[in-house]
């Protein structure tokens, strides 16, 4: 089954769900018309959410950059040393 | 690099790297996959797209050093693209795992032990090297460019449910015949390609197992990402969700 499909599935079944719950009554229909508000709302939140999550969590690492750059010197003396020309560029 | 004589005796590594104008970085790449696996049968294959830097020559230089058995040289006279690249390169590969990285150095071959470890431990079709874990990183990004980064994960976490961390990421080991099984109905460009390979193979049901890796962009490197990039990212989301 193509995503879109399981995605828009979900979608129809909470929908039958939301109207199931609309019109047997079980709470006021008021908060129950919202419902779908709150749904997108929640939603969206816990996006924004895993989104600043995520950069927190988003390690930079500039000591990274500093071993490369060892690694960058290292291969250079060796590769010269047997007469790879690296020496330009 | 320590530890690895354990049941891995039987397995080939090949490595596929594509290159485009990268003299210096794929003589720095090579020298760096030699000294950090050492004890792993392994070949290098250099797929670049007609430089006219000199990227061949130095490669065939470098097969002086190393030997033509290791690193072999499969040109294309001009750029076609890097899905293309490995089907070409996938085509002269003798082993039976497949690695593929970038030849910027922005993926450091000193991971490749961790992925190789990964996939003993664990058997699993695809281990992919991810940014967005504990003990995973990047350099040279700014606040903005992470913040796209981020956003566009979580957008296709939302969407696509993936079952992994990091979709774009281009650092990736494969079995030979799970990679010639997925690329072949890949058919996205830049790393919207690799969003491709990574969700096909997961739907698939391929067993798919991360390893964190740091990504370092370097100051003369090539990591843009204008308003273009993010549309043709979205238009791969678009395209992955009706059509896997």
């Amino acid at each position: 089954m193509k995503h879109v499909v399981k995605i828009l599935t979900l979608l129809v079944a909470i929908t039958a769900f939301w109207i199931g719950v609309l019109e047997t009554k079980i709470s006021p229909r008021n908060n129950t018309w919202l419902l779908p508000i709150y749904f997108i709302m929640s939603l969206g939140c816990y996006d924004l959410l895993m989104v600043g999550i995520g950069l927190i969590q988003f390690r930079t690492c500039p000591e990274e950059a500093v071993l490369l750059q060892k690694d960058v010197l290292e291969a250079t003396e060796f590769l010269r040393q047997r007469a790879v020309d690296v020496g330009s560029d | 690099m320590e530890e690895q004589h354990q049941q891995k005796d039987t397995n080939k590594y090949s490595i596929i790297i594509p290159t485009y104008n990268e003299r210096l970085n794929v003589a720095l790449i090579i020298y760096l996959v030699f000294k950090h696996l050492k004890d792993i049968d392994f070949e290098i294959i250099v797929v670049d797209d007609g430089s006219p830097d000199g990227t061949q020559d130095i490669v065939k230089q470098l097969q002086n050093v190393y030997g033509e058995d290791r690193i072999l040289l499969r040109a294309r006279p001009k750029k076609l693209g890097l899905g293309t690249a490995y089907i070409h390169g996938l085509k002269h590969a003798s082993g039976n795992f497949v690695v593929i990285m970038d030849a910027d150095l922005s993926h450091h071959p000193k991971y490749l032990p961790n992925f190789i470890r990964k996939q003993a431990e664990t058997g699993a079709s695809i281990v992919t090297g991810t940014r967005y874990v504990n003990g995973g990183g990047v350099h040279g990004w700014n606040l903005m460019r992470k913040l796209t980064s981020r956003g566009a994960n979580v957008l296709a976490q939302t969407f696509l449910w993936p079952g992994v961390s990091d979709l774009t990421g281009s650092f990736r080991l494969y079995k030979r015949s799970v990679l010639e099984d997925v690329i072949n109905s890949c058919v996205s460009k830049g790393y919207v390609f690799q969003m491709e390979m990574i969700v096909r193979a997961s739907r698939k049901g391929y067993h798919i197992e991360e390893v964190p890796i740091t990504f370092v962009d370097r100051v003369y490197g090539s990591s843009k990402l204008g308003g273009s990039e993010i549309v043709e990212y979205l238009k791969g989301l678009v395209y992955l969700l009706v059509t896997t």
